[in-house]
């Protein structure tokens, strides 16, 4: 699968943001899928942590296990080794209901394609949340947010791709997550679309100073993080640190 | 409302094409269901109470003649808890307004009579009073068939004398709920009535005084069956004793029981069917539901939707749609009980006749459409219970297919590449396409079983009424005469030919197995009534022996060459081995036939007959039937005509009923199976027909890959379902094998026609819907879904 196994895996310094409490501690991190007779290495053993209220970069090539890591992170996968833990509990010992309990109460996840439910208006989507959750905002509150709060009561086919995406924004941070974990959310829209979708998401970073992790392409959005987690076949190849965060709307490509 | 009981019901309104026709199969199943078991449970009640009400015997008896003391012997058998005893006699009826002569039963009535046994339910005028002359009460069903009153009269002749009856009551009675004349399909009401008189009116008109020939008797509650009919038997053995029966014997109730068991039969096998195939219509919507939600389901989970309420958000789906069903069901359910009641009380005389729904059979039906459902869904549920999210996420894979069995064996040559892709699309799903295959196969088979029906009894009635009784009349005379009698009969007027029959009361017997039976001596050589088989090839009649109906040797396990033990329960009732030669099928009742003379021999007489076919003139039928209503020796009269006339009336009416229902039942399955075939198809190949239109191909050619699967689809099952048909029949008939009545095996030409077209023009409507879908295809829309 992948020709950089020769590449040493860098290990992401604890010390650099050692001021914030890690909120993701994951340590030797490997998940193989069995395709036919073939093993698919997607993670090859990743060390790395987020922090709270960091805005973390995760870049890499197609094929790299950038969506692996982070549905790993959020609990909608399981690790074939290796350990993960939120805030000091290790989640790879969770079973399904215990993983459906943590998604439920801290993690909003943001995907490519939007998957919002297309029999509910916007509203709706976003309620979809807020029902099952402790203590979420109003959905028009979250809608407000993403600037959409006259778009209420359309269904996502009345959307166009960037609005939609702004819904899905809107619904993964109505109940407050604690981490917003974003799978390439401006990968099918174009930049000035993609421009609005990410203030939306730098937004919820500043003002309710969710973790934000976000995968792309597109190393220019990387400006807009504390750091910068490159992945290349299955192993964080690179970290960087961004002095100054560069705003969305001042993203240039 | 939440959110997510919104997208159901969204998701319920989007699929509402679909989930009508999964609706209307369910309640198909569950209105049959509910019709059955409230009639099972209506009809049951009602006989319970009216039986109890009316203390209907249970052991019963005819004898020739017994003295009343022996009366007296027969209460003091151990385990006899109460007694009638009566006088019943045969007489020939002469009703104002019918030129044939209609037959009586009168039964006598003691003066006495409040607490006896076989109590009469008074319906209109009053019951008869002792000493006030020739007074009698007369059954509803007679009654009303002549329009006759309490202050009307019929005449009757009685022991030879023409005497006035007057009618002061119209009653029921539990032992006539159906009404039939012995030997008969179908009650005729219009020439067959019971009566009711004063005993010692009857006695004097029969010289009976003193004397009795009918025994009833209800028992105690830990008396033995078997040793109160053997004392009974012994009893009025020297009394011409006919042999002693139960009341599952009695005629008029095991019409009723029959009745009710095939009602239940009705009630678990028809339902299976239907909730067996809307259960499989749920799992191709619902599996194709889910599969077009993946990856909503693994949003869903995403947010922190446990397993359990996905679960439950597909389950409350799918029970919506089965609520509406069991809801429509029960309600059509309940309508066809009270119009089956309405045509129960055609044939069955009950003083009330209540239907009523009780609760229980709706819960019956909730659990049982409930069971179907989840059954048929569980695993498609399941599987979105279990899906993995983030796997679900990823875009699918394009499906594998491959070359199918046709294509490797080198046929491709003859597949465009149209029927190519129809042939690999049912390929690859092979259980889904067996299984649409085997609905439309169901339906189609339905609808021949229903026509079946009308194929047996029109089939039975030509035999029976054409081939084999080729009579115009018969005529049974009070007693065995000489056949002195028969030359009088022979030269009534109208009269163009006649041959004798001499019927016999007997018990056959072979080994431990007995079934009482009447022997029916013929002419060998008679061209009026015919043993034939049903090649209608005549069965001879051999100098001695027997020829027995087919169920008749089945029950007394004897076959050609063996030999059963007569007991002849009449005159000097000797006892002989006999010979069986033959078998023949027969479709009612249980038949022994023999040549007459053989009979006469058996009882070491000369030549005696019992009674005569003739075959009489047209154009002087009404003065036949005068002479004949005022002969002295003459029991009984049957007119072939008359009998097969009442016989299609109600077989007409009653077979088109059934028919509309097996049309509409096979019209739905037919129709769900079809349409939701197609839409699951279509919601599956819709990008590729898309692609397909984008690239340049027409609607026509995109919706000849589209139909030409339905065509095939159909085209396999039709012949498939023509054979399950047949299987049905063949079940059907050995379910209906029956000591009362049989029906053969044969299924007309028209019916699979029919089948076949009615199910054609099904699909060719479902065909329809999907043509117009797929005019309306939009392809931008549809390239555009991410799935
Ligand atoms: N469910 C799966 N089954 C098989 N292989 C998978 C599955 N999910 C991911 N992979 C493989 O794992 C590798 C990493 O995938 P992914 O994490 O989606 O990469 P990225 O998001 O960086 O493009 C890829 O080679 C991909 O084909
Ligand atoms: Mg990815």
């Amino acid at each position: 699968m992948s020709d950089h196994s020769s590449s040493q895996p860098v290990r992401d310094s604890a010390a650099a943001t050692a001021d914030a409490p890690a909120v993701f501690e994951a340590r030797g991190l490997t998940k193989i899928y069995h395709v036919g007779d073939v093993d698919v290495h997607a993670l090859r053993g990743v060390d790395v942590n987020l922090y709270e209220g960091e805005f973390v970069v995760l870049l890499g090539p197609s094929g790299s296990g950038k969506s692996t890591l982070l549905n790993i992170l959020g609990g909608l996968d399981v690790p074939t080794a290796g350990h993960v833990r939120y805030f000091g509990h290790d989640l790879t010992k969770d079973d399904d209901r215990a993983l459906t309990q943590f998604r439920r109460e801290h993690v909003g996840f943001v995907f490519q394609f939007y998957n919002l439910i297309p029999s509910l208006t916007a509203m709706e989507n976003i309620a979809l949340v807020t029902e099952i959750s402790t203590d979420p905002m109003r959905p028009a509150e979250a809608l407000e947010m993403v600037d959409l709060s006259d778009r209420k009561d359309h269904f996502p086919s009345q959307l166009s791709g960037g609005e939609q995406q702004r819904v899905a924004i809107a619904r993964a941070i109505a109940k407050r997550p604690k981490v917003l974990l974003c799978d390439e959310p401006t990968g099918a829209l174009d930049v000035k679309t993609g421009i609005v979708v990410l203030e939306a998401i730098e937004r919820a970073n500043r003002e309710l100073g969710t973790t934000t992790a976000v995968i792309t392409h597109n190393a220019i959005i990387a400006e807009m993080a504390d750091r910068v987690l490159m992945l290349s076949g299955g192993l964080i190849s690179d970290v960087r640190h961004n002095t100054r965060r560069i705003p969305a709307c001042d993203l240039v490509w | 409302m939440s959110a997510l009981n919104r997208k159901m019901l969204r998701d319920l309104l989007h699929m509402k094409g679909q989930a009508l026709a999964i609706c209307l199969v369910m309640a198909c199943g569950i209105a049959i269901f509910v019709m059955a078991l409230s009639m099972v449970d209506s009809l049951q009640r009602t006989l319970d109470t009216y039986y109890d009400h009316h203390r209907f015997a249970e052991v019963f008896a005819h004898l020739k003649r017994a003295p009343n003391s022996l009366a007296r012997r027969i209460a003091e058998i151990p385990g006899v808890s109460q007694m009638q005893t009566r006088i019943v006699q045969q007489v020939t009826l002469d009703v104002p307004g019918m030129a044939e002569p209609a037959e009586g039963r009168l039964i006598s009535l003691p003066d006495q009579h409040v607490g006896a046994l076989n109590a009469l339910y008074l319906r209109r005028g009053r019951f008869i009073e002792p000493g006030s002359g020739r007074e009698v009460v007369v059954s509803e069903s007679f009654a009303d068939a002549h329009r006759l009153g309490p202050g009307d009269s019929v005449t009757a002749v009685l022991n030879g004398r023409r005497q006035e009856l007057r009618i002061v009551g119209v009653v029921l009675s539990p032992e006539y709920i159906y009404q039939i004349r012995p030997g008969d399909l179908l009650p005729d009401t219009r020439r067959f009535g019971v009566f009711w008189i004063a005993y010692d009116e009857l006695a004097a008109a029969f010289d009976m005084q003193g004397a009795f020939n009918d025994v009833s008797l209800s028992l105690m509650s830990d008396a033995s069956e078997p040793q109160v009919l053997r004392h009974l038997d012994e009893l009025t053995e020297a009394y011409g004793g006919l042999g002693s029966y139960v009341r599952d014997d009695q005629l008029s109730h095991k019409f009723v029981t029959n009745e009710i068991t095939q009602m239940r039969v009705t009630a678990v096998v028809v339902p299976t069917i239907f909730l067996a195939v809307a259960a499989f219509l749920l799992n191709v919507v619902i599996s194709r539901l889910i599969n077009t939600q993946r990856e909503q389901i693994a949003v869903l989970k995403g947010i922190g939707y446990p397993r359990r309420e996905i679960g439950w958000h597909y389950m409350k789906l799918i029970l919506a749609i089965m609520l509406i069903a069991v809801a429509l069901g029960t309600t059509v359910g309940a309508w066809m009980g009270s119009v089956l009641t309405e045509f129960y009380t055609q044939f069955y005389q009950f003083p009330v006749f209540e239907y009523g729904l009780d609760a229980w059979i709706v819960v019956m039906a909730l659990v049982v459409s409930t069971a179907s459902a989840v059954a048929g869904t569980l695993g498609a549920v399941w599987r979105a219970m279990r899906l993995p999210p983030a796997q679900a996420m990823r875009p699918q894979a394009p499906e594998v297919y491959r070359p199918t069995i046709l294509e490797r064996g080198g046929l491709q040559r003859f597949l465009s590449p149209a029927m190519r892709m129809i042939v690999r699309y049912l390929e690859r799903r092979p259980v889904k396409s067996l299984l649409s295959c085997a609905g439309i196969a169901l339906a189609t088979s339905i609808l021949v079983l229903g026509n079946y029906m009308e194929d047996a009894i029109d089939y039975v009635m030509d035999f029976e009424f054409q081939r084999v009784k080729r009579y115009d009349l018969s005529v049974s005379l009070v007693e065995s005469a000489s056949s002195a009698a028969m030359s009088q009969i022979r030269h009534l007027p109208g009269v163009m030919h006649c041959e004798p029959f001499r019927a016999l009361s007997v018990r056959l017997r072979s080994a431990h197995r007995a079934r009482r039976v009447g022997i029916m001596g013929l002419d060998s050589h008679g061209e009026l009534y015919r043993v034939i088989d049903m090649n209608e090839d005549v069965i001879p009649l051999p100098r001695r022996g027997l020829v027995l109906s087919r169920k008749l040797g089945e029950l007394l396990a004897v076959g050609p060459g063996d030999t059963v033990t007569v007991e002849v329960l009449q005159e000097t009732r000797p006892v002989r081995e006999v010979p069986v030669s033959g078998l023949v099928e027969d479709f009612s009742g249980m038949s022994a036939y023999m040549d007459i003379r053989a009979v006469n021999r058996l009882m070491r007489e000369g030549d005696r007959v019992t009674g005569a076919f003739i075959s009489a003139d047209p154009d002087r039928m009404d003065l036949l039937y005068r002479e004949l209503k005022d002969l002295p020796q003459v029991a009984g009269v049957t007119v072939k005509a008359a009998a097969l006339e009442s016989f299609r009336n109600t077989i007409a009416q009653n077979m088109l009923l059934m028919k509309t229902v097996n049309v509409i039942f096979a019209v739905i399955i037919a129709f769900g199976v079809v349409y939701n075939n197609a839409r699951i198809s279509l919601s599956e190949r819709s990008r590729e027909l898309a692609t397909l239109r984008v690239i340049g191909f027409t609607r026509v050619e995109i919706s000849m890959i589209q139909l030409g699967e339905l065509a095939v689809l159909t085209l396999i099952s039709i012949p498939a379902g023509l054979l399950l048909g047949y299987g049905w029949a063949a079940l059907t008939t050995s379910a209906f094998d029956t000591e009362l009545f049989r029906i053969p095996l044969v299924v007309d030409r028209s019916t699979y026609a029919f089948a076949a077209t009615v199910v054609m023009i099904a699909a060719l409507f479902s065909g329809l819907i999907v043509r117009r879908m797929l005019d309306r295809l939009d392809l931008v829309a549809v390239l555009k879904t991410n799935e």
